[in-house]
């Protein structure tokens, strides 16, 4: 099984930076073609390809657009969600880097879909140094009359800026990407209204992944059939994994959906470093669900994962081996997400303080079964109390953690303390 | 009319107007559902959770999440309970809880939802953070007590533009901060506690100065007067079961003797001084091509918000002292000298509706020969404090009358205590002066009421049509004030008040709970109080026929705006 060129096609053809190579494989071709065939149809071949949104949400696109078409506003914005702030993801910095143009062409195809005169892609500030490229890319657009009044005489404008986040991973939130675009802290804002009605500036804003856009133009210019020849049914064409972990071949790899993880693991991973034995992979991101190796031959697909209790969330993939103990794992995890909670709402703000607690004594192996019983409670609070899509999933790798290695949460020594006998005295 | 929706809340079809919130709704179902960290038309954010309920089979947060037609609410559920109980210890295991010391006992939000849900173990291991702010002479910020709600911050950013509490820091670091965390006595904080009587719990608060009072009345050495504002008679009944708008003066005066005080003064009097010294400041300034629009001098938070922001207006203030000033100097000069008192034997107390004031009373430039004006100012909910800590029972006492001359007051002073007040009380005068003659249509409704910035144009002669604005709350204030200075607007007199609603609204008033916001309009409430008494309990209703006040012009004063006035009852202010 090879990986497949899809999204990914000019990859290998061009440099990524220069708009004529880019043109002479066939940009803007899609472009073309939605000025051609007009919204509607071209909509329809987006929403008869089956995708989905490529951030984690998996929200029909096409359906996405048609709803994005319809909010009415004085103004309305359609944003990149270049933040790419998910652990162990870096998709999106390779359609960045290796195929700006498409991520380009597919903003401003969004944006005469959605009726949107206002397009800014949101790269997360860690990507500083894609930042001048991406800016130069958008101005060679503007030079080419891709972008501005009256694109490519079409009686269409559409501008295009990039902004850059501050570094909270929160703001790949819909609505904390809005707070921090009008120069406030990332902090999402209780819904309805959503973004798609009252975003950015309180206008209608389309917030759309990088991978989701890229993907739209591909779809465009070959057809939905072709998407869907990839996949399943539920889970239509091809996703960008990142692989990373203890493999011999970290990296991004276009997968069709329908793989096995263990094939994700073994063959595009290039199989575990040492040789060593796999213990579980975590999928989708920090906040994804943890599959152990045992499970390793469920298939790569929205449904097959969500019977077992998680998402290909944003296609990450790190794998652990037998060297790594899912409790220590678990602990980095666990201080990302109390790092990155906005501390906006009860659940995420306190839950988090509390589970570091807990966290600290399972480490230390000073829990006690009233600590189980805790975090059993946070769990449950943090995943139906939020106020946010971040709370509710930021759970989700500890409860699937419980399912599948229950023993680690259980108490299974006895520690006595003796005066002396730590660990330093120990070395001694 | 508008759209209206119904649905289905706890097995009950209520049907109510469409847009409005579950937790409204819930209401016309008879379901009070918990909430913390909403306030009404202020903090509508959902963040603390606390007012979750199910719609539609879904956790939602009712203070944010709208009705809708058919909709299905169940707000009862063992789940449901079970959550907001989660909520209630999240909430608690950062919270300082020990009751018993805290401010706020009994009428702390927080602990009366631990109470009502049937908290009764602690499940999570308690922690809490030990930083206070005490530097300010007005507030104090106890962050042991916090719990993230954000009132406090909203309404100084949004109600208030002043804009020095914030969300600092993210995750389980958040709490409510300011700029470099400096001290809010370093800031542009204007002291006018409108922050401490929206907080739901005891994070926030008044400088406490009860003991430097109780100090002075076991002073025998002390002669220690006290004087009230108008507000705090429409606000201290509060305190002692009496429903809101309840006008409590002759108890208050009694609950006064019984603490102690030598003479029980009202700040009243010095509010009809006030009028007059105002009043002939504006008529000369109108007269003489002065500074206009002349602006209102007697809210301490509006006077600090305008040296920090409108530097450059501050020459359209008022010079006249605040009527809590000129009280204090008028005391330590000419009362001290009538009784034979020495002035450096006075002590003067003041209570009021207000925290600003206690910066006010510190300020460099309000004393007279080396004698502060006024040397304590406390909150009306201080003096309930006071009371209750004397065991004197309020209910009980029977009323009684301020102390004569300096407790003699009219309708016109009185009504300073609501938007509008003062600005009343100043039109009954001027035109009474300029017509010469004892109109009898002085009530101008048109500055009346809690709506934002009102405006008014009176003809009061043939050549002169007065224009008026009254603006109150930072908000408003920062859109009438923009006007001006842009000169977008001429008006001959402005009155602005810092608190939304005036002084019974203020930052030392009684606090009152959300929920009781939610079904009345604290501003209007309190306000009734006052402009009952102007209409049906004094005679009196023109700061002019004041007979003490002729009096006090007669044998000290000589005339408004003399040369004894201005060194005792005027003032000047600073860019900050």
């Amino acid at each position: 099984m090879n990986q497949v060129h899809y999204i990914t096609e000019l990859f290998e053809k061009y440099d990524g930076r220069n708009i004529d190579g880019y043109l002479k494989n066939g940009g803007f071709d899609s472009l073309k073609l939605l000025l051609s065939n007009g919204i509607e149809k071209t909509v329809g071949e987006i929403s008869a390809s089956g995708l989905q949104g490529r951030g984690g949400a998996a929200y029909p696109t096409g359906r996405k657009l048609k709803q994005a078409r319809e909010a009415k506003g004085e103004r309305k914005f359609v944003v990149c969600n270049a933040d790419e702030g998910e652990p162990g993801t870096f998709k999106d910095r390779e359609l960045l880097k290796r195929n700006i143009f498409q991520v380009i062409e597919g903003m401003i195809i969004a944006g005469i879909c959605s009726d949107a005169k206002e397009g800014i892609i949101y790269v997360r500030e860690e990507y500083k140094n894609l930042h001048d490229d991406i800016i130069k890319a958008i101005n060679k657009c503007y030079e080419k009359k891709f972008l501005g009044v009256n694109l490519l005489n079409s009686g269409v404008d559409f501008d295009l800026k990039l902004f850059s986040g501050a570094g909270a991973y929160v703001c790949g939130e819909g609505f904390a990407m809005c707070e921090s675009m009008e120069g406030k802290s990332g902090r999402p804002r209780s819904k309805p209204p959503y973004v798609k009605q009252e975003g950015f500036l309180n206008m209608p804003t389309l917030v759309i992944n990088t991978e989701t856009l890229s993907a739209i133009v591909s779809i465009i210019k070959k057809g939905a059939d072709s998407f869907k020849r990839y996949g399943t049914e539920k889970s239509s064409g091809t996703k960008l994994v990142s692989i990373s972990g203890r493999v011999n071949q970290p990296g991004v790899y276009e997968v069709p959906f329908g793989v096995t993880v263990r094939e994700l693991v073994e063959h595009f991973g290039g199989g575990i470093k040492d040789n060593a034995k796999g213990n579980f992979v975590q999928i989708g991101g920090a906040s994804g669900g943890i599959l152990p190796e045992k499970l390793w031959d469920t298939k790569y697909t929205y449904e097959n994962l969500e019977s077992r209790g998680m998402s290909i969330g944003s296609g990450a993939i790190v794998v652990a081996d037998e060297t790594n103990d899912i409790v220590k794992y678990l602990k980095v995890v666990q201080e990302f997400f109390r790092h990155e909670s906005c501390g906006k709402c009860t659940p995420c703000r306190e839950g988090n303080r509390q589970m570091k607690v807990i966290f600290d004594k399972m480490i230390d192996k000073t829990v006690a079964e009233k600590d189980f019983y805790r975090l059993d409670v946070v769990l449950n609070i943090m995943k139906n109390a939020s106020l946010c899509g971040s709370g509710k999933t930021e759970v989700d790798p500890f409860i699937t953690a419980k399912m599948y290695f229950p023993e680690a949460f259980t108490i299974k020594e006895v520690r006595i303390e003796f005066p002396g006998n730590d660990e330093e005295e120990e070395a001694v | 009319m508008m759209k209206q929706v119904t649905l289905n809340i706890d097995n009950k079809w209520v049907t109510v107007p469409e847009g409005i919130t579950v937790l409204e709704a819930s209401k016309t179902a008879g379901i009070n559902i918990p909430t913390l960290c909403f306030l009404k038309e202020i903090n509508e954010v959902g963040a603390c959770r606390m007012c979750m309920v199910e719609a539609d089979g879904k956790v939602q947060a009712s203070c944010v999440y709208p009705v809708a037609d058919g909709m299905v609410v169940k707000t009862n559920t063992p789940k449901i309970r079970d959550m907001r109980k989660v909520i209630l210890e999240l909430i608690l295991a950062n919270h300082n809880s020990s009751c018993t010391i805290c401010v706020r006992n009994n009428s702390c939000e927080l602990q009366a939802l631990s109470k009502d849900l049937n908290m009764t173990e602690e499940l999570f291991e308690r922690e809490f953070s030990h930083n206070i702010d005490d530097l300010s002479p007005s507030i104090v910020r106890d962050d042991s007590r916090c719990i993230n709600c954000g009132r406090c911050a909203n309404i100084c950013n949004n109600i208030q533009k002043v804009g020095v509490l914030g969300f600092v820091h993210r995750s389980d670091r958040t709490k409510v901060g300011t700029v470099y965390d400096k001290p809010l006595a370093e800031l542009s904080c204007i002291n006018c506690g409108q922050c401490i009587v929206n907080c739901p719990v005891g994070a926030l608060r008044e400088k406490d100065n009860t003991e430097a009072v109780w100090e002075a009345l076991a002073d025998s050495k002390k002669y220690v007067v006290v004087q009230t504002a108008p507000a705090v008679r429409a606000g201290l009944g509060e305190e002692f079961g009496y429903a809101m708008g309840t006008s409590v003066t002759g108890k208050m005066v009694a609950a006064l003797r019984r603490l102690g005080f030598e003479k029980v003064f009202d700040t009243d009097f010095a509010a009809d001084v006030t009028i007059m010294e105002e009043g002939t400041e504006l008529l000369n300034r109108i007269g003489n091509g002065g500074i206009l629009p002349m602006i209102t001098s007697c809210s301490p938070g509006w006077i600090k918000y305008c040296e920090h922001n409108y530097p450059e207006l501050l020459g359209n203030l008022s010079t006249c002292k605040s009527p809590q000033n000129m009280m204090g100097a008028l005391l330590k000069s000419h009362y001290a000298r009538m009784v034979g008192v020495k002035p450096e034997d006075m002590v003067v107390v003041s209570i009021m509706p207000c925290t600003a004031k206690k910066f006010e009373v510190q300020r460099d430039e309000l004393e007279v020969d080396g004698l502060r004006d006024v040397d304590i100012s406390i909150t009306t909910r201080e003096l309930a404090r006071m009371i209750k800590e004397a065991r004197i029972e309020f209910t009980m006492l029977e009323d009684e009358a301020f102390d004569p001359y300096y407790g003699d007051s009219t309708g016109a002073a009185v009504i300073f205590g609501a938007t509008g007040g003062v600005m009343e009380a100043a039109l009954r005068t001027v035109a009474d002066i300029l017509t010469k003659q004892d109109l009898q249509s002085i009530e101008y409704n048109q500055v009346r009421g809690i709506e934002g910035i009102k405006e008014a144009s009176i003809q009061v002669t043939e050549d002169l049509t007065v224009k008026v604005a009254v603006a109150h709350g930072g908000a408003n204030i920062k859109k009438l004030m923009s006007r001006i200075k842009n000169g977008e607007a001429e008006y001959h007199f402005v009155e602005i008040m810092a608190c939304p609603g005036g002084c019974v609204n203020g930052g030392g008033q009684p606090i009152v709970s959300d929920k009781i916001k939610m079904e009345v309009d604290v501003r209007t409430e309190r306000a009734k109080a006052l402009y009952q008494e102007d209409s049906q309990v004094l005679t009196l209703r023109k700061s002019h026929e004041n007979p003490s006040v002729k009096r006090l012009y007669e044998e000290f004063l000589q005339e408004p705006n003399s040369h004894k006035s201005h060194k005792l009852l005027h003032t000047h202010y600073q860019e900050r």
